[in-house]
């Protein structure tokens, strides 16, 4: 063996055991989560129920211009954006989080996130040594997707919150299925780092596979922002309805956002992604031209990969479709992401066509 | 959390314009109209209600119901449907030969499936139905969408509403500025921010992010670009296989291709003029570890010559990288090994000599054939006869032995022919096509050995075997050539589909991206002397920055007509507020 192999070899293996540490790290920030969840609970939520209990009366309107006497001169605020809401849109708080607003609950939670940063950081070093073992991208076969896959949902996550965007309640579930992706991935998909077969060695591997595996992990966040809204609406509209929803759920779904929130949030990132999803199916049609003489063929892949759009495309139509905003259109989105987890899991597990790379 | 940020998190900045239509019609007036051009929905579009609707009533009302989004909806789901048993069912336009095997293993389906065309999915008569209702739909969408869009960008964005205080995002201040300079003011700002805006009245009316529409409009449109070059593409296509043995050529006309598939609107007179020669095919496989064995390359070297007789040219032809003549392209598809034999008869006479193909039949390509001497043999009698061999070939072979015939490596390192005997008749006269690698052994006779079996030997390149009783003999010559099937595929409207599917990007792209949104600043002198300024912006429910940009726009306003203490006691509006309304810090970040 040269020595170039060997390094090769190191390098792979260092991959492997940086993966296993990063599920080390993630398994802690899991268990930092539910310590969040465990003391978030003790708090008394009680907003959701009195915001659309009691007719919200104290949310009567600001003034818009307001004239503050400082020291006997009048200074003048700026004016404020007085804001409606829609006829028919409950008007609710978003929850405070898992903590709950405690102070305890809230230590934990920034601990899981420290925790979810660090895990990100050795898992994305296990990707690129992967990456560097075979001078490649990390894409050849389905482990490879899968590691990536779990680091660019948790890195979309991350950077949101960066961002400041009130994300932080979707930690639990994320970290959850980062773990579940990883497990997958290295006990039944995991292959040894190697070189490509010929068909795969395309500088379209770059641009198809990496936009696909991307779109799927943000499309995985807004998929969850709308099974988390179908929960929250329903238990919404109970408590609109007089009713009273069980303690697990109220303790569950109290701190959550609203379920306006919710449903904005994943409608942006089905939105956003979209045309990018648009963009992987265009690639790989003019990469299937290159490699096999026909740019469409309905091959297994082709055919999941059009659905997935078709059922986007339904969704957002939904959205702009006065009858099927709301949980109707949640359905959809939830139909849509199950059938993008099908075309890459099913279709390449279960289904021979001309995309068998899977490397199981 | 304290309770304006909540608020801020937990509403929507703006009512959808439906909502707005519907519910606040009176005070919203046209304010909020054809803020999209999409379709307005019917309340109750199930059933035409009037008793004596007439041919024509029933045309109209099924081309509303047609070109509804509500149907639109349910068209397009029932296109992600209807894809999913191609998927899952073997189809003749990939590969027939599975779906032979699956009728062969269904029995009782088969006739099910060929009802309902589900080997045919996309070409299927349901399926073509789906897909060709949602493109009447799109057009009939599209063609009213366009004319009231161009009306849109005709005409001034819509005057102010009577009451600026009902819109998703308002504000409003005092100042001693007077009205016409405030308004001068807005006007200026306004267009100065690009906004399409207009004097009228007391109000200053102004919209911007049309490209919304125009995007939204350029993606249906491409949508119908994609499909019919798809259609061209599907209808003119021609897609043939030829296997070519190094040293071997091709030339571009029907009767050279061993299969050849065509669309219904192809006419054979369009196979682009070419011809092209395998000089050599180059491959090389992993040599150890744990894929050992997995190719690395695969290349055919071909000289290729466009039109009748053009200049020869050279070209690597690889997997990702076909050679393409004028629009039509040739695309490397397999590799495999073509022993060269010569088989002499009974008389000593060379009968024949060349390259036989050989199928691969698994990954280390051990492959399997047949060798056919149908013409000139002659047994040692001068018995006129046909000769057959079945053959069996691996390129590394594992040691005698060892084991099966199987390849234990995909190049040839130990390349070892197995080959079994037969004379008779090989049944080719008998008119049936017949496989060429497979040996019909039912008119044939085996050669036996001493102890009465079938005749058989392996051999190795260079060594020969003889056939019984002075039959002949065969040899397996030193020279070992490989060979290389290619698909020669014509595909016209390939550039169209490419053109349809970015321009479909781009407008998906505005249609997402951009914001649709109208502001509207009224300045108006009130009755103790000061004017009040008004600024109220509406959007579509999804613009999240709407209330943000209207906070923008008012602080420069406001720049320019500072405000003045409210003349009554401070905390109270000016105007009756809504006791819907909630403060907001803009919008959510
Ligand atoms: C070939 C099938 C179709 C596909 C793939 C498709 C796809 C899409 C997509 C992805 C959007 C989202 C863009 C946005 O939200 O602005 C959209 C919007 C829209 N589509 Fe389609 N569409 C199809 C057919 C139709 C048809 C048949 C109609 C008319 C009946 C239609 C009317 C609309 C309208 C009005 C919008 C804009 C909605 C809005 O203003 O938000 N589409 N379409």
């Amino acid at each position: 063996m040269n020595l170039a192999a060997a390094t090769n070899e190191n390098l792979a293996n260092i991959s492997n055991v940086l993966i296993y540490s990063s599920m080390a790290v993630y398994t802690l920030a899991f268990l930092a989560h539910i310590a969040e969840w465990t003391f978030g609970s003790r708090s008394k939520v009680g907003r959701t129920a009195a915001a659309l209990t009691t007719e919200s009366t104290s949310a009567a309107a600001a003034p818009a211009v307001t004239v503050k006497k400082a020291g006997g001169t009048a200074v003048l605020e700026r004016p404020k954006v007085v804001t409606r809401t829609a006829s028919g849109t409950r008007d609710v708080p978003d929850g405070p989080g898992a903590h709950g607003g405690t102070e305890k609950g809230d230590m934990y939670g920034r601990i899981a996130v420290s925790l979810t940063v660090l895990g990100f950081l050795v898992e994305a070093a296990g990707v690129a040594t992967r990456a560097l073992s075979v001078m490649r991208a990390p894409w050849g076969n389905m482990y490879e997707f899968s590691i990536t896959f779990s680091t660019v949902a948790v890195g979309a996550y991350l950077l949101l919150l960066a961002l400041k965007k009130n994300v932080r309640w979707i930690g639990l579930i994320l970290i959850t299925t980062v773990l579940l992706d990883l497990g997958i991935a290295t006990k039944w998909l995991y292959t040894d780092s190697d070189q490509l077969v010929p068909a795969l060695d395309s500088y379209w591997l770059w641009i198809h596979v990496s936009t696909a595996i991307f779109c799927g992990a943000i499309f995985y966040l807004g998929a969850v922002g709308t099974l988390l809204y179908l929960f929250r609406d329903s238990y919404e509209s109970k408590l609109q309805g007089g009713g009273t929803p069980g303690t697990f759920a109220s303790s569950v779904l109290s701190r959550l956002p609203s379920a306006a929130s919710l449903d904005k949030f994943s409608y942006r990132i089905n939105a956003a992604v979209f045309p990018l999803w648009t963009f992987t199916i265009i690639a790989g049609a003019i990469w299937a031209g290159d490699a096999w003489g026909r740019y469409w063929g309905w091959d297994p892949k082709e055919v999941w990969s059009f659905v997935t759009w078709i059922v986007y495309a339904c969704y957002l139509h939904a959205r702009a479709t006065a009858g099927w905003k709301g949980r109707k259109a949640a359905y959809l989105a939830l139909f849509a992401f199950a059938t993008w987890l099908w075309n890459y899991y099913g279709v390449n597990i279960f289904i021979t066509g001309k995309h068998s790379y899977a490397g199981v | 959390m304290s309770k304006t940020d909540t608020a801020a998190d937990g509403t929507e900045p703006a009512p959808a314009p439906e909502a707005a239509d519907a519910g606040e019609e009176k005070d919203l007036g046209s304010a909020g109209s054809q803020l999209s051009t999409a379709p307005q929905e019917d309340a109750g579009g199930d059933a035409p209600n009037l008793p004596a609707l007439g041919v024509i009533g029933w045309a109209r009302w099924f081309w509303r119901q047609l070109t509804s989004m509500r149907v639109a909806l349910i068209l397009l789901f029932m296109l992600s449907l209807g894809a999913i048993p191609g998927s899952l069912i073997p189809q003749n336009s990939v590969d027939e030969l599975k779906v032979q095997d699956f009728k062969e293993a269904h029995t009782t389906l088969t006739p099910i499936y060929e009802k309902l065309q589900l080997f045919d999915v996309y070409s299927s008569v349901w399926f073509s139905a789906i897909y060709i209702l949602l493109f009447i739909s799109l057009i009939g969408c599209i063609v009213p969408r366009t004319w009231q869009f161009v009306g849109q960008l005709r005409g001034r964005p819509p005057r102010a509403p009577r009451r600026l205080d009902r819109l998703p995002a308002y504000t409003t201040w005092r100042t001693d500025a007077e009205p016409e300079q405030v308004r001068e003011e807005a006007l200026a700002l306004l267009k100065k921010r690009r906004f399409r805006a207009d004097l009228a009245g007391d109000a200053v009316a102004a919209e911007k992010g049309y490209l919304r529409e125009a995007g939204n409009l350029l993606f249906h449109i491409s949508l119908i670009v994609m499909l019919i070059a798809f259609a061209a593409g599907t209808l003119f296509k021609s897609e043939g296989g030829k296997l070519i043995t190094e040293g071997d050529g091709f030339a571009n006309t029907l009767t050279q291709y061993d299969d050849f598939k065509s669309g219904n609107l192809f006419d054979n007179d369009s196979l682009e003029p070419f011809s092209f020669t395998l000089d050599s095919f180059e491959d090389t496989y992993e040599k150890s570890g744990p894929e050992k064995g997995t190719p690395r390359i695969y290349r055919a070297h071909v000289t290729y010559s466009e039109g009748a007789d053009g200049p020869e040219k050279k070209k690597a032809v690889e997997v990702n990288s076909p050679l393409e003549v004028n629009g039509a392209k040739v695309h490397l598809i397999g590799h495999g090994y073509a022993p060269v034999v010569t088989v002499k008869d009974g008389r000593g006479e060379t009968v024949y000599h060349g390259a036989v193909p050989m199928l691969p039949i698994d990954s280390n390509v051990t492959s399997t054939g047949a060798i056919k001497v149908a013409d000139g043999y002659r047994d040692k009698n001068g018995k006129k006869e046909q000769l057959g061999f079945n053959a069996f070939f691996v390129p590394t072979f594992a040691g005698a032995g060892k084991g099966e015939m199987f390849s234990q490596f995909p190049a040839p390192e130990y390349p070892v022919l197995a080959l079994s005997a037969y004379h008779g008749s090989l049944g080719v006269d008998s008119g049936l096509p017949q496989n060429v690698y497979q040996l019909d052994t039912k008119k044939l006779k085996e050669f036996k050995d001493e102890n009465g079996q079938l005749f058989k030997q392996r051999i190795r390149p260079g060594e020969t075997m003889t056939l019984p009783n002075g039959a002949g003999s065969i040899t397996f010559e030193k020279d070992l050539k490989e060979w290389a099937s290619f698909q020669i595929s014509q595909q016209p409207g390939n550039g169209w589909a490419l053109i349809g599917a970015g321009a479909a990007l781009v407008g998906l792209i505005g249609s997402l991206f951009i914001q649709r949104r109208r502001v509207w600043v009224r300045a108006v002198r009130h009755a103790d002397g000061t004017t009040v300024v008004e600024m109220a912006g509406l959007g579509r429910s999804e613009s999240p920055k709407l209330p943000e940009e209207l906070g923008d726009l008012a602080g420069l306003l406001y720049d320019k007509a500072p405000g003045v203490p409210e003349p009554t006691e401070p905390t109270e509006s000016t105007e009756p507020s809504t006791p819907e309304a909630v403060p907001a810090e803009g919008a959510e970040k």
